[in-house]
């Protein structure tokens, strides 16, 4: 199940945070160009995600931004039956995926309905544009 | 002597809620009410939801007052950054003490910068604006 | 985030009170005993008071001061949530004080009450309030002054949250940040929803016979609870405490000065704070770990060592009860039972009923009062006093708990 959205409702765009946490901006770059970009410390090689602008294992502000295989397993999700912005239609799922690289993304299914959700499923990551300005990474079934 | 520079900039508007809702109230009939405690014959202003000299809250009521005072203190806005564009340059920003001792805030009316100084007896006078609200403004009055 | 990443890092946990890096035993001055609540003030609940939150805070302190027989000029320390009420500027106008000599903002939970314990057993104050007015059901108010800037620009569902990785994909909102924790603990622990429905079952019975919780005149059955709309699978409508219009303060003061006032003191025998890595307000989706509470497991190791005791000497324990999953996650990291069995401890009811082994929030708690974090304190001191609507016997040592899902803040009160 894909999230359907109200056409004439804007859906939450990242751009407006992206000025409070400009530490994400290179994530949303990627995700532009249709790859999953993750943080890394340079020194250490700890998976910074979120993003930020220190290690917290080594203190070294040196970081390197490497694109994710794209493949991970179901962590956890939730389903909403009630739609806490009008650009969502529901029902709909938010996954929370754990990448093989080890961080964790909350994102949507593009082509799993909620009944057949599991904990641990294989998926893989597929960008989709959901706006003229807007894409976002999205995950379905592996292989 | 305040007059608008460019009637398209709104003039802030006072913030009104459930404590200070009388006072605007009066203000829109042109008349000027200061909170006074019954129980121990005080005025107060700001308003304020507590009688700060017996913690009584139910013994609050609205006097309308003379609108009679003295300038107490004052500020000429002289320049651009400093001021409210809504405002032609110079204006006047009195503090002035009423009769039933306590300070209000306002604009003068038809007062030269230089007859504007401490001690100088005022008295209120109303007026609805172009945008649709009251206020209030101190003009001369003889001592 | 897994293996490569942050590990458990809370080697200091492990080491007790000791310097990660240079294994120094860190010196922490206790506040042990020092300091005491003396006055509640309680102002009634509702679900729109119809007044300002600037009226209701000086309302509340006012009935504080009178509850400890306290002179209202006698107060010269404020402490508050950041997010609740007006500043002491605003509540000084109506009482009057002019000799606050110390004043603080802190955020999340209760941990404010860090603040007046520190303030009072360092001698900054004499008499400190915390005073916690929040009309949360009837919206956030209008008032004037960058207090009323801050609420209308700050959602508080929203505060803290990393919006850009979360809201694009609907992640929108606590209770389905919460859900997908619960999700997890299902998953990991083999919870059932037939196990927690039993906390708001339990609490839904006190709060029929508080007549400050206005939300339940008659208790929930279990399958009331199942039968509860179901807002963010997992998440049902009695997985989340309502919101309401209510203001409390508390005052506090040195041990020996409350032994000359109203009530027996209620002596604050511990209160700490805790925080852990990776933390991010009910999201900490990126630690090893995202079911287990660190931040109340540190607290909790700190609030014990400083009281001198352990979970089985605890009465009874206010629980942060926002959302009813965090209730069985919280018993866990405060050790009153072992991991991932907090569900099964709460299962029937009867461990977590007022007389059980482990009475929970005897006042209905936030499930049914309303979300107003406060209330915890204020159960423990009634309990303590013995005035509580659900008194349980021998209540000379009460656990609260708060900031589920966040930086976590407790205290151990003891009579």
């Amino acid at each position: 199940m894909t999230v359907k959205y109200n056409a004439d409702k804007r859906i939450p765009h990242p751009a407006k945070w992206a000025v409070l946490y400009r530490s994400s901006t290179p994530f949303w770059d990627g995700v532009k160009e249709k790859k999953l970009m993750l943080q890394r410390c340079k020194q250490c090689g700890t998976w910074l995600n979120p993003p930020r602008p220190m290690c917290p294992k080594c203190h070294s502000t040196e970081s390197e931004w490497v694109a994710s295989s794209g493949k991970g397993k179901i962590y956890s999700w939730v389903t909403y039956n009630e739609a806490p912005d009008p650009a969502f239609k529901t029902p709909y799922a938010v996954v929370l995926i754990e990448l093989e690289e080890g961080p964790r993304l909350v994102s949507n299914l593009a082509d799993i309905t909620p009944e057949d959700i599991r904990i641990g499923m294989p998926v893989e990551v597929t960008f989709e544009d959901v706006a003229e300005d807007l894409t976002l990474p999205k995950f379905k079934k592996a292989g | 002597m305040v007059e608008y520079a460019d009637k398209r900039i709104p003039i802030m508007r006072p913030y009104i809620d459930v404590d200070n809702q009388e006072y605007w109230d009066a203000v829109k009939q042109h008349k000027l009410v200061i909170q006074h405690c019954k129980k121990c014959d005080k005025y107060f202003q700001p308003p304020r939801p507590m009688c700060p000299y017996c913690h009584s809250q139910d013994t609050l009521e609205w006097k309308e007052s003379s609108g009679k005072g003295y300038i107490y203190a004052y500020i000429m806005f002289t320049a651009d950054k400093m001021a409210y564009p809504a405002f032609k340059l110079p204006y006047a920003v009195v503090l002035v003490e009423l009769e039933e001792g306590v300070r209000i805030t306002a604009n003068t009316h038809e007062m030269k910068p230089e007859e504007i100084e401490p001690g100088v007896p005022v008295e209120i006078m109303f007026e609805d604006l172009h945008d649709g609200q009251t206020l209030y403004r101190f003009k001369k009055r003889g001592a | 985030m897994a293996k490569k990443s942050i590990k458990d890092k809370t080697n200091r946990a492990k080491s007790g009170a000791k310097s990660r890096k240079t294994g120094h035993s860190m010196a922490k001055n206790s506040i042990k005993n020092k300091t005491a609540i003396v006055g509640i003030g309680v102002v009634n609940f509702s679900k729109n008071i119809g007044r300002s939150e600037w009226y209701t805070a000086s309302q509340c302190i006012k009935l504080a001061a009178d509850d400890a027989g306290v002179n209202i000029y006698d107060i010269d320390g404020m402490v508050k949530n950041i997010d609740d009420g007006p500043d002491p500027s605003y509540v000084q106008k109506g009482l009057g004080i002019d000799n606050l000599t110390y004043h603080s903002e802190s955020h999340w939970g209760t941990s404010a009450m860090m603040n007046a314990v520190q303030a009072i057993a360092s001698g900054a104050a004499n008499y400190c309030v915390y005073y916690q007015p929040a009309h949360r059901a009837s919206g956030p108010e209008k008032s004037i002054s960058d207090y009323r800037v801050a609420r209308e620009t700050r959602d508080d569902s929203l505060d803290l949250i990393r919006y850009d990785f979360f809201s694009p994909f609907g992640l929108i909102g606590q209770t389905g940040y919460v859900g997908m924790t619960y999700q997890r603990y299902m998953y990991e622990f083999g919870v059932k929803p037939e196990q927690i429905g039993w906390i708001p079952v339990v609490e839904s019975e006190s709060a029929a016979r508080n007549p400050n919780a206005i939300f339940f005149d008659k208790p929930i059955t279990i399958k009331d609870y199942l039968n509860s709309r179901m807002v963010v699978n997992p998440m049902r409508e009695y997985d989340v405490a309502p919101k309401v219009d209510g203001a409390i303060a508390i005052i506090i003061t040195t041990t020996e000065r409350a032994r000359d006032l109203k009530h027996k003191p209620v002596i604050i025998s511990s209160c700490a704070f805790g925080m852990a890595p990776e933390g991010q307000f009910h999201t900490s989706y990126t630690r090893d770990s995202i079911t287990e509470l660190p931040e109340m497991k540190n607290m909790a190791r700190e609030l014990f060592r400083i009281a001198g005791v352990s979970p089985k000497d605890i009465k009874a324990a206010m629980l942060d009860d926002t959302f009813i999953p965090y209730v069985p996650m919280q018993l866990e990291a405060l050790g009153f039972c072992g991991r991932g069995e907090g569900a099964a401890f709460c299962e029937g009811g009867d461990r977590i009923r007022p007389g059980g082994e482990l009475p929970i929030n005897t006042d209905g708690g936030s499930f049914g009062q309303g979300k107003l974090d406060m209330t915890r304190i204020v159960e423990a001191v009634r309990q303590i006093r013995g005035t509580s609507t659900n008194q349980i016997d021998n209540a000379d040592m009460i656990l609260v708990a708060s900031g589920a899902g966040g930086p976590a803040d407790g205290l151990i009160l003891r009579g």
